[in-house]
């Protein structure tokens, strides 16, 4: 059957092809669900930790009963993990329902709480979004709770910290990480006497050279590396933290143009699009199968080496047992090898919409979810995405294969990134990968020109998004 | 002469108090005849004002706001507008590949159902199997057609370039190229104009035969009878084919929005990746709405949406307007006696 076209599908959050292979990982996660406290006390080192925030708030009172509404993006198999962790919840505290709504979209909470009709949690997928959720007071400022119960933010890495709040406020609360990095097909490499994964931009490129195989008239069989923009997680913001490229001026402004790392990082990238050649990239990319199915191109070998998040573990596992791969932290630039290991971070976020009904039950939801070790391990270990607090990633219950180890380690860099939160939402990294598109085609005679057209560009369009000032 | 005697006919105050209830009558059914007409025209003038009127007003208003959708909105006066006119620097490139729908897809469009219809009002067997075969792409939802396009045109395995290669031709990138985006998406227009083209084939059929003989007997070709009988004929079907188009066009989303995600393939966070590849490739398919699909439902800046919602509304009303005002030159109007 032809692949469903890219992008049409509805995001399924990953893994939503592991159907097979991660059913009976759900009924497991169900039934830790259902040992509830019990099973908490039996655990050693994290078990006081998990049963305190399976329970309620750090007062310990009893919650009063209610319905809580979650709101979550997870569809099908992922939603029935979601569902087994949250059962435990509710078993920890008689009296509270928890209503799990799944394939909720932005779009919708934002409909959602225009309408009076929000739910007492809300997860999204991005967290290009969290500007504006924090500025309008769509989400509920979290930092009061989290002082009353002696929660800090520092439990969280610094790259996730900068995610889930926005001008001061603390409106979401992690809820898994997707960390970025590399995976390398170990035959391929072996076949082209490559002992161990590039460590430097240009290793990358020497590699990828070696690794890629033509057809008789120039045609890509197999690439070695695939550095076309929009290509699978070839985001740009995927690749900043690569060469420390930063976004942002200290006054906030758009730096673009003068922060040479960028120039850096495009040149490179432009370097090895050309040694390709750009139609035959274009014309190798339209065959190379759709992202999110048994076609991805590293996973039937037609791709040698590919920037993914850890969640392709997942897919592998069960599309692809076959496979001989590893992962490591992405190549980074020459010149600042203290950079390698870490690698660009992002992940869920959840948050108490402004007119939540349950708001004390939602907090305590809310922190379980977020802070649980045991309920982290369980969802990191089932949906294969990371715990999102340190504490969580030494956690006994979490379960690590070999290749989803190094992203736990690229979690854990102190140089790991993501891309800054600002009011306008995406718009600076799509503007920024709309001339980026016309760049690699090779139409972008200037480069530092383009890159400060497009800071005035994302400028602009953060301050409007911000609302332009009247007199 | 009247047979009626003065008597009978009542005196003068009769008469008066006749004519009162005559005219009151009158005004009671001209009242239930109103009463009856506006019962009639409510469901119509009920969803006129509730779907276009209401919203017309409320975006004129939001267009004056900052509004984010969350917050309440914020009045900025002009500040939209000066953003659209002078700041965003996508609203022209947005402007011109709507302006390369107007000015090629849409005549190319209308002059290739009229191709249709034409052969259609001369085939002399199997007519309805052929009209039915024709019309049928107009059946398909866009974007289901859109996607089929975009796997038969696919430049590495579509069928297209398959049976291309097959000639020893290297066939294009499609939607893949900013040069053949556009022209990809005309051929899916052109391939979906049943409805334009069974509309040019009821006016055809209803051209008078005898002027077409009395052309022929003049002397005239088929190209002087296509000239000034035929296109005479139908130009009123010309001029509302030709309005639907261009209204059409300055709203083209739905098409350009699928071409574009599933060409670009996914790159970023997923959940939201559809939305990273709009005008894509290299933007030669950000048409002017959905650059406002944009900024509304992507960056959440509604005002300035609205904005630009209000801008489209004023051109479409101003194309149509030249376009209807123009009519007078080269559209014929048939009078009754013909």
């Amino acid at each position: 059957m032809a692949d469903i076209p890219k992008a049409i599908r509805l995001r399924p959050r990953r893994t939503a092809a592991l159907a097979p292979l991660l059913a009976a990982a759900a009924l497991l996660a169900a039934a830790c669900g259902g040992s509830g406290s019990s099973s908490s006390s039996s655990s050693s080192g994290a078990a006081p930790a998990t049963s305190a925030a399976a329970s309620g708030s750090a007062a310990e009172k009893p919650l009063a009963p209610a319905t809580v509404t979650l709101w979550v993006g997870f569809t099908q198999r992922e939603l029935k993990i979601i569902k087994g962790v949250v059962a435990r919840f509710e078993q920890a505290n008689p009296g509270v329902k928890v209503k799990t709504v799944g394939g909720i979209s932005d779009d919708k909470i934002v409909a959602a709480i225009r309408g009076g009709n929000a739910p007492d949690i809300a997860q999204s997928f991005s967290t290009d979004n969290t500007g504006s959720f924090c500025a309008s007071g769509a989400w509920t400022d979290l930092g009061p709770r989290m002082k009353a119960d002696g929660l800090s933010a520092d439990q969280f890495p610094p790259a996730v910290r900068s995610y889930i709040g926005f001008d001061g406020k603390q409106c979401a609360m992690p809820m898994l990480a997707d960390v970025y990095g590399l995976y390398y097909n170990k035959k391929l490499f072996a076949k082209a006497g490559i002992t161990q994964p590039p460590r430097t931009l240009s290793e990358l490129t020497a590699d990828a050279k070696k690794l890629t195989q033509r057809s008789a008239d120039g045609t890509i069989k197999v690439a070695g590396f695939d550095p076309t923009w929009g290509f699978y997680e070839n985001a740009i913001a995927h690749y900043a933290p690569l060469v420390g490229a930063k976004w942002t001026k200290p006054d906030g402004s758009s730096n673009l143009a003068g922060d040479p790392n960028w120039v850096k990082l495009l040149q490179w990238q432009k370097d090895l699009v050309d040694w390709y050649g750009y139609d035959k990239l274009v014309r190798f990319n339209a065959g190379a199968g759709d992202e999110f199915s048994a076609s991805n191109a590293f996973e039937t070998g037609k791709v040698a080496m590919t920037m993914d998040g850890e969640f392709r573990t997942a897919f592998l596992a069960d599309e692809h047992p076959e496979l001989k791969y590893g992962t490591a932290p992405m190549p980074v630039d020459d010149a600042n090898p203290s950079l390698y290991g870490a690698g660009y971070v992002t992940g869920n976020i959840a948050g108490i919409p402004k007119g939540a009904k349950h708001p004390e039950q939602a907090w305590a939801l809310l922190k379980y979810l977020a802070t649980d070790p045991k309920a982290e391990s369980v969802l990191s270990n089932e949906l294969k995405n990371v715990p999102t607090t340190t504490a969580s990633l030494k956690a006994t219950e979490l379960r690590p294969t070999p290749e989803f180890k190094p992203f736990l380690a690229i979690f854990a860099h102190p140089k790991t990134a993501t891309n800054p939160i600002n009011a306008g939402g995406a718009a600076n990294q799509e503007l920024f990968e709309q001339m980026l598109a016309k760049y690699q085609a090779g139409k972008v005679p200037d480069l530092h020109a383009a890159l400060q057209k497009v800071d005035e560009q994302i400028d602009a369009q953060v301050e409007n998004a911000s609302g332009p000032q009247v007199p | 002469m009247s047979t009626v005697a003065p008597a009978a006919r009542g005196t003068p105050t009769d008469v008066v108090a006749r004519r009162a209830r005559r005219a009151e009558a009158r005004r009671r059914a001209a009242w239930r005849r109103r009463r009856l007409v506006a019962l009639l025209m409510a469901p119509w003038i009920i969803g006129f004002s509730v779907f276009f009127v209401y919203p017309l007003l409320t975006s004129a208003y939001l267009s004056f706001n900052h509004y984010d959708l969350l917050s309440p909105p914020r009045w900025v006066g002009l500040k939209n507008y000066e953003f659209l006119f002078q700041k965003d620097a996508l609203v022209w490139p947005a402007v011109r590949n709507t302006l390369w729908l107007i000015c090629i897809a849409v005549p190319l469009q209308l002059m290739f159902a009229f191709g249709v219809a034409h052969m259609l009002t001369r085939a002399r067997r199997g007519i309805g199997i052929w009209r039915t075969i024709f019309y049928l792409p107009a059946l398909a939802p866009p974007v289901a057609a859109t996607i089929g396009f975009v796997y038969l045109l696919n430049p590495a395995t579509g069928p297209v370039n398959t049976l291309l290669s097959k000639l020893g031709i290297q066939g294009p990138l499609w939607f893949d190229s900013p040069a053949w985006s556009k022209p990809s998406l005309t051929l899916l227009g052109m391939w979906g104009i049943g409805n334009t083209m069974l509309i040019f084939l009821a006016a055809l059929i209803d051209v008078p035969r005898h002027l077409h003989e009395s052309a022929e007997l003049d002397g005239a070709g088929w190209w002087s009878r296509l000239r000034w009988v035929t296109l005479p004929s139908i130009s009123p079907v010309i001029l509302f084919a030709l309005v639907i188009g261009v209204i059409e066009a300055l709203q083209y989303f739905d098409q350009a929005y699928v071409a574009s995600n599933i060409a670009a393939g996914s790159a970023g966070q997923a959940a939201d990746s559809a939305g990273r590849n709009l005008g894509a490739p290299q933007g030669s398919t950000l048409f002017y709405p959905v650059l406002l699909y944009q900024q509304g439902f992507r960056f959440f800046n509604m005002g300035y949406a609205s904005a630009m919602a209000m801008l489209l509304f004023v051109v479409a009303l101003a194309v149509t307007f030249v376009l209807i005002r123009n009519t007078a030159r080269w559209v014929h109007h048939q009078g009754p006696g013909r």
